[in-house]
C-alpha cells in the first residue's frame, strides 16, 4: 500500500503528536470557528471521500457502492502546525464537536521540533506539575493553650518590608543624628512578578495596572507590580501610579532610555528598582522577546527597530565581578532617584546564591534579594533551559534565610521567593510555606496570568506559545486581533478577586497558627512534611 | 495557662503572701511549678544591696564545684541562706540537697570595672555555672545579681513555699514576682520556669508566644551571650526588654512599641509617627504574637504589666499608695488587698503599659497612642 504523501524523517501522523484533535462529524455544523481561532493553524478544512456500500435485498442484483464526499476539519501534522492543546477550538465550538486530547504515550514531535537546527523555544514553566511546596503542611495549630484566631473578623498585619532595614542600634543612632536611613517600603507580601510590556499585551498590562491601583486605593492592600524588562509606558512613568510599580532593569536595558528621560517629570518615585541578573525559568540566560512581538509600539518603548528578536545578554555587560555589580549598579540606581528608592537584585536560584547573598549583606544599602526558582515562568526561552536548568526555590530560600540568621541580618535584607508559587493552584499555601521558610514575600507572574486573564498554559505542556505572539487569550500577544479579546477591566476585576481571595486564604493559614501581629517570616516551627530527608534539609518538622 | 502575681510594697513582705495569692488562683495553674523573684530585699540582705546574690539549687557535689569555681574567681561569701528541705518531700516536689542563696564580695579587681563590664561578668559567671551543672544536673542557677533572689521548684506553689519554709525574715522583700505554672508545651524543666531574669530585668508571662522561633533566632544572633537558653517561649520577653533597655537605650514606654507596634491606621495621627514607624521596621523581628500577659520588673524596681495585641489573657493592677499588686485575676488581688479602692483597679488593654515605679505612689498608664518622652524622639 502506497503512502498518500512523501515520507520524510519528520513526517508525522496525528498519533505522533502530543495533542490529537477529536472531531465529531455528527455534531459539527461546519461553522469554521475552530479553524479560524486555532493559534497554530493546526486545523484545515478537509474534504473526505467516503465509499458507501449499498447491497440490495435479495440475490437478483449485485451489490453496488457509491462514493460520497463530506466536509470537515483535518489536523495538520507538520511540526510548525502541531496542535498545542490550548482548547480554543473547543471554546468556540457551538456544538462541542471538537476537543484536543493528550496522547497516551510520549509523542514523536519532540524529536522534530528543531527544524532548521533551532531548538524548541516556548513560554510557560518547567514541564513538571509536581513540586515540594504543595507537600509542606502547617502543623502548629493553636489549640486551647493559645486560642486560634478568627480569620474573618480578627485584625491582621500582613504587610512586609522591601528595603534595607538597618539594625536597631544603627537606625536609632541615625535618627538621632538625622542621618540618611535607606528607604523601606511596606508592601503586600505577594508581588506581581516581572512580566514585560512586550511580553504581555497592552490590554493585559493595562488591566494589571488598573487592578493594582484599585487594590491599593480602594481595598487598602499595598500590592506592587514589577515591570519586567521592557520599560514602562511613558504616561505611567509620569503618573501618580508609578509608586505601585517596581521598575526592572535587566541586561538588555530595554526601555531605560525612556525611563531616564522621564525622571525629571516623574510625579512620584517608583516603589523600587529591581536589577534582574537572572530568571528562574532560564537561569544564566538573558531575556528574550521574539521578533513576532516587536511591533511599532514595543519598538518605540524599547528603543529598538521593529520586527527583530531581542535577546538580552546573559549578564550585565558592564559588570565584571559581583562586587562591581552589587556596588556600582546598586549605588548608581539609588543615585538616580536621590537615594529615595530601594534597589535590589533578582537572581535565579542557584547553588551559588549564598555567595551573592553574602556580598549583598556586606553592601550597606542593597535593599533585598529576590530569588527565582526553577519553576519560574517566562514568555520565551529555550525548552532545555526551562526543563533542565535551575535550582528549586524551597531549599535555596531556606539556606539563604538560615545564613542571614547566622550572621544576624535576617531583618535587614529581605528575601523574596519566586518560581512555581501556586503552580497547582495553591497560591496562598505555597506563599505561606515560603514565608515561613524565611522569605519576606513572594513573586508570581504565571498564576496572575492564569487567574486574572485565563491563561491556558500548563506544566503538561498545554499551549505555552507565549513566545510567538499568538496567545489565543490575547495575554501575550501584540496582535490587536488577539489582544482585543482581553478586556482590561475584566482583567483588573479578576486581579482584585485573586488578591482578595489570597488575602483570605493567607489569613486562614496564619490565624490557626495564632499569628496576626506580624507576617510569620521564618516561623519554621509551624511547618512539617512527610519526608524525613526533606524535613532535615529544610530544618522543619518531619510528620507522618 | 499559668497564673501571675507580683507585688511592690513599702513594707517588706513574705513570699508566702504571693504563694497564697497563687493558691487562690489555683484554677488557672496545675501546680506543676512555682517561680519566685524577690527584689528590693530587706532583712540581712538590706545591708548588702551591692553584693551579687547567687540563687540556685545544688547537690552536695555541685556545691563543692561551685565553691571551687567561685574561689578561683576571687569571690568570697558575705552572707548566705541555705535551705535544706525536710525529708521526705510532699508528693510532686522533688527531693533536693540544697537551695542556696549566697551574697558574695566581688573579687578585688572587679571594683575597678565599669558597671557595664561588671554586669557582663556577672552574667558570664551565671552562664558558666549553668553550663557546668548541665551535664550532671548538680547545679541549677537562676540568678547572680545584686539585691535579687530567685527560687524555682516543681510542685504546687503554696506547698513548695511551706515545704521550703520560705516564710522567713531573711526572705522578706519589697518586690516579689511569682508564677504558678501550668505546664503545657515543654517538659518540666526549672529553666523553663518563670520569672526569667537577665541583668536586673525580669519578666514572667501568662500565655504562649506564637512568634517564638523567629524571635529566638533574632535574639540569638545579636551576639550577646545572655540571649541563650530559651527553654520557654516566654524567656524572649525578658531578653527583648533587656535589648530595648541596654542595647537600644530605650525607656520602658518604648517596650510595647517594640513587641506590639501600632498599625498604620493607629499611627497616622501619632505625634511620634516617624520615629515609631522606623522602630517598627527596625525591630520587626521582635514583634510578639500572643496571647500573652507580661509582668516585669526593671533594675530600678519599677513593676509593669503589658498585654499583647490580642488581649486574650487576664491581668489586673490594683492597690493603694505604698502597695500595689499585679495579678492574673481579681481574686488574687482580693486575697492580698481586700480593702483597696476597687474602683481604681485597672486592667491593661492592648495598647497599655501599666507601670508602678519604685516610689509606689500610683499606677502610671502609658497608652501607645500617647506621645513618647521627648528625649527619645529628639
Amino acid at each position: 500500500m502506497q503512502a498518500d504523501t512523501i515520507i520524510t524523517p519528520s513526517t508525522l501522523c496525528v498519533k505522533d503528536l502530543p495533542w490529537q484533535i477529536a472531531w465529531d462529524k455528527d455534531k459539527c455544523t461546519l461553522c469554521g470557528r475552530c479553524t479560524a481561532v486555532c493559534p497554530m493553524l493546526a486545523l484545515e478544512l478537509a474534504v473526505y471521500r467516503k465509499r458507501v456500500v449499498q447491497p440490495p435485498m435479495g440475490l437478483e442484483k449485485p451489490p453496488e457502492n457509491t462514493f460520497e464526499s463530506f466536509y470537515g476539519v483535518r489536523q495538520k501534522t507538520t511540526p510548525d502546525n502541531a496542535c498545542v492543546g490550548c482548547g480554543m477550538c473547543n471554546l468556540v465550538c457551538p456544538n462541542d464537536a471538537i476537543m484536543p486530547m493528550h496522547t497516551d504515550e510520549a509523542d514523536k514531535l519532540r524529536f522534530h521540533n528543531n527544524q532548521g537546527g533551532v531548538p524548541r523555544r516556548r513560554g510557560g514553566r518547567r514541564n513538571d506539575p509536581a513540586g515540594i511546596l504543595d507537600r509542606i503542611k502547617f502543623t502548629r495549630i493553636s489549640m486551647l493553650t493559645d486560642p486560634a484566631l478568627d480569620a474573618g473578623r480578627h485584625k491582621f498585619e500582613l504587610t512586609t518590608l522591601l528595603g534595607r532595614v538597618l539594625p536597631p542600634e544603627e537606625n536609632l543612632k541615625l535618627q538621632r543624628e538625622q542621618g540618611w536611613i535607606p528607604p523601606v517600603r511596606e508592601i503586600y507580601p505577594l508581588i506581581i512578578g516581572g512580566m514585560s510590556f512586550g511580553a504581555l499585551s497592552p490590554t493585559m498590562w493595562e488591566g494589571l495596572q488598573m487592578g493594582v491601583t484599585y487594590l491599593n486605593e480602594q481595598v487598602g492592600l499595598p500590592v506592587v507590580i514589577s515591570t519586567g524588562e521592557g520599560g514602562c509606558p511613558p504616561r505611567l512613568l509620569r503618573s501618580r501610579f508609578l509608586k505601585y510599580v517596581i521598575l526592572q532593569i535587566a541586561s538588555g536595558y530595554f526601555g531605560w532610555d525612556e525611563i531616564i528621560h522621564a525622571l525629571p517629570e516623574m510625579k512620584v518615585d517608583p516603589c523600587a528598582v529591581e536589577i534582574k541578573y537572572g530568571q528562574g525559568a532560564k537561569p544564566g540566560d538573558g531575556g528574550l522577546l521574539m521578533w513576532h512581538k516587536v511591533n511599532k509600539l514595543i519598538a518605540a518603548i524599547r528603543g529598538v527597530p521593529q520586527g527583530v528578536s531581542l535577546p538580552s545578554p546573559p549578564t550585565h555587560q558592564t559588570k565584571y565581578s559581583i562586587e562591581e555589580a552589587v556596588a556600582k549598579m546598586t549605588q548608581s540606581m539609588y543615585m538616580a532617584w536621590g537615594f529615595r528608592v530601594p534597589v535590589y537584585p533578582k537572581i535565579s536560584a542557584t547553588s551559588t546564591s549564598l555567595a551573592v547573598l553574602n556580598n549583598l549583606a556586606r553592601n550597606p544599602i542593597a535593599a533585598g534579594l529576590a530569588i527565582d526558582g526553577e519553576d519560574g515562568g517566562t514568555g520565551a526561552a529555550y525548552n532545555v533551559s526551562m526543563d533542565h536548568m535551575g535550582h528549586p526555590i524551597a531549599s535555596n530560600i531556606r539556606d539563604c534565610y538560615l545564613n542571614l540568621v547566622k550572621i544576624g541580618k535576617q531583618n535587614e535584607l529581605p528575601l523574596f521567593a519566586g518560581g512555581g508559587i501556586g503552580k497547582r493552584g495553591n497560591l496562598a499555601a505555597n506563599a505561606a510555606a515560603l514565608i515561613m521558610l524565611g522569605a519576606s514575600g513572594v513573586q508570581t507572574g504565571k498564576y496572575v496570568m492564569q487567574a486574572a486573564a485565563g491563561c491556558l498554559g500548563s506544566e503538561t505542556d498545554r499551549c505555552n506559545i507565549c513566545n510567538i505572539g499568538r496567545c489565543p487569550k490575547g495575554i501575550t500577544s501584540q496582535d490587536p486581533r488577539l489582544y482585543r479579546r482581553l478586556d482590561p477591566e475584566k482583567v483588573a476585576q479578576r486581579l482584585v478577586d485573586m488578591f482578595l481571595s489570597f488575602d483570605t486564604e493567607l489569613k486562614k493559614i496564619v490565624a490557626p497558627l495564632g499569628r496576626s501581629t506580624s507576617l510569620p517570616i521564618g516561623m519554621s516551627d509551624a511547618l512539617g512534611i512527610d519526608d524525613y530527608r526533606v524535613a532535615e534539609r529544610l530544618s522543619i518538622n518531619y510528620v507522618v | 495557662m499559668c497564673r501571675l502575681f507580683a507585688m511592690t510594697s513599702d513594707e517588706p513582705f513574705s513570699p508566702l503572701v504571693a504563694a497564697k495569692a497563687l493558691d487562690v488562683m489555683r484554677e488557672g495553674h496545675d501546680g506543676s511549678g512555682v517561680g519566685l523573684l524577690l527584689s528590693d530585699l530587706s532583712g540581712p540582705f538590706e545591708d548588702l544591696k551591692d553584693a551579687p546574690v547567687l540563687s540556685g539549687i545544688f547537690t552536695s557535689k555541685g556545691l563543692k564545684k561551685l565553691d571551687v569555681y567561685m574561689m578561683e574567681l576571687g569571690f568570697t561569701t558575705k552572707y548566705k541562706v541555705t535551705i535544706k528541705a525536710p525529708k521526705p518531700s510532699p508528693p510532686g516536689i522533688p527531693q533536693r540537697d540544697v537551695y542556696l542563696i549566697r551574697a558574695y564580695e566581688y573579687p578585688d579587681e572587679w571594683h575597678s570595672y565599669t558597671s557595664e563590664r561588671r554586669a557582663n561578668e556577672l552574667l558570664k559567671v551565671r552562664l558558666d555555672l549553668r553550663a557546668m551543672g548541665q551535664a550532671e544536673q548538680d547545679m541549677i542557677v537562676f540568678s547572680f545579681w545584686p539585691d535579687t533572689i530567685m527560687i524555682k521548684e516543681i510542685g504546687d506553689p503554696l506547698t513548695v513555699v511551706q515545704h521550703l519554709g520560705l516564710d522567713r525574715k531573711e526572705l522578706m522583700a519589697r518586690v516579689i514576682m511569682a508564677q504558678g505554672r501550668q505546664n503545657t508545651n515543654y517538659a518540666i524543666n526549672l529553666y523553663a520556669c518563670h520569672p526569667f531574669f537577665i541583668q536586673g530585668i525580669a519578666t514572667m508571662t501568662n500565655g504562649e508566644n506564637t512568634a517564638f522561633v523567629p524571635i529566638r533566632e533574632y535574639l540569638s544572633s545579636r551576639g550577646f551571650p545572655g540571649y541563650t537558653g530559651y527553654q520557654s517561649d516566654s524567656e524572649v520577653f525578658a531578653h527583648i526588654l533587656h535589648y530595648s533597655a541596654y542595647k537600644l537605650g530605650l525607656p520602658l514606654e518604648a517596650y510595647k512599641h517594640i513587641i506590639t507596634p501600632l498599625s498604620d491606621d493607629e499611627m497616622e495621627d501619632h505625634p511620634n509617627k516617624v520615629f515609631l514607624k522606623q522602630l517598627r521596621q527596625t525591630c520587626r523581628r521582635l514583634i510578639i504574637d500572643g496571647p500573652n500577659c507580661v509582668i516585669g520588673c526593671l533594675p530600678n524596681k519599677a513593676l509593669f504589666m503589658v498585654q499583647d495585641r490580642k488581649k486574650l489573657r487576664p491581668g489586673i493592677v490594683g492597690g493603694r499608695p505604698g502597695c500595689w499588686v499585679f495579678s492574673s485575676e481579681t481574686c488574687g488581688l482580693d486575697a492580698v488587698l481586700p480593702d483597696r479602692d476597687k474602683s481604681m483597679d485597672f486592667q491593661p488593654m492592648h495598647l497599655d503599659t501599666a507601670i508602678v515605679s519604685s516610689d509606689r505612689q500610683e499606677v502610671h498608664i502609658c497608652r501607645q497612642t500617647q506621645s513618647l518622652p521627648q528625649a527619645l524622639c529628639a
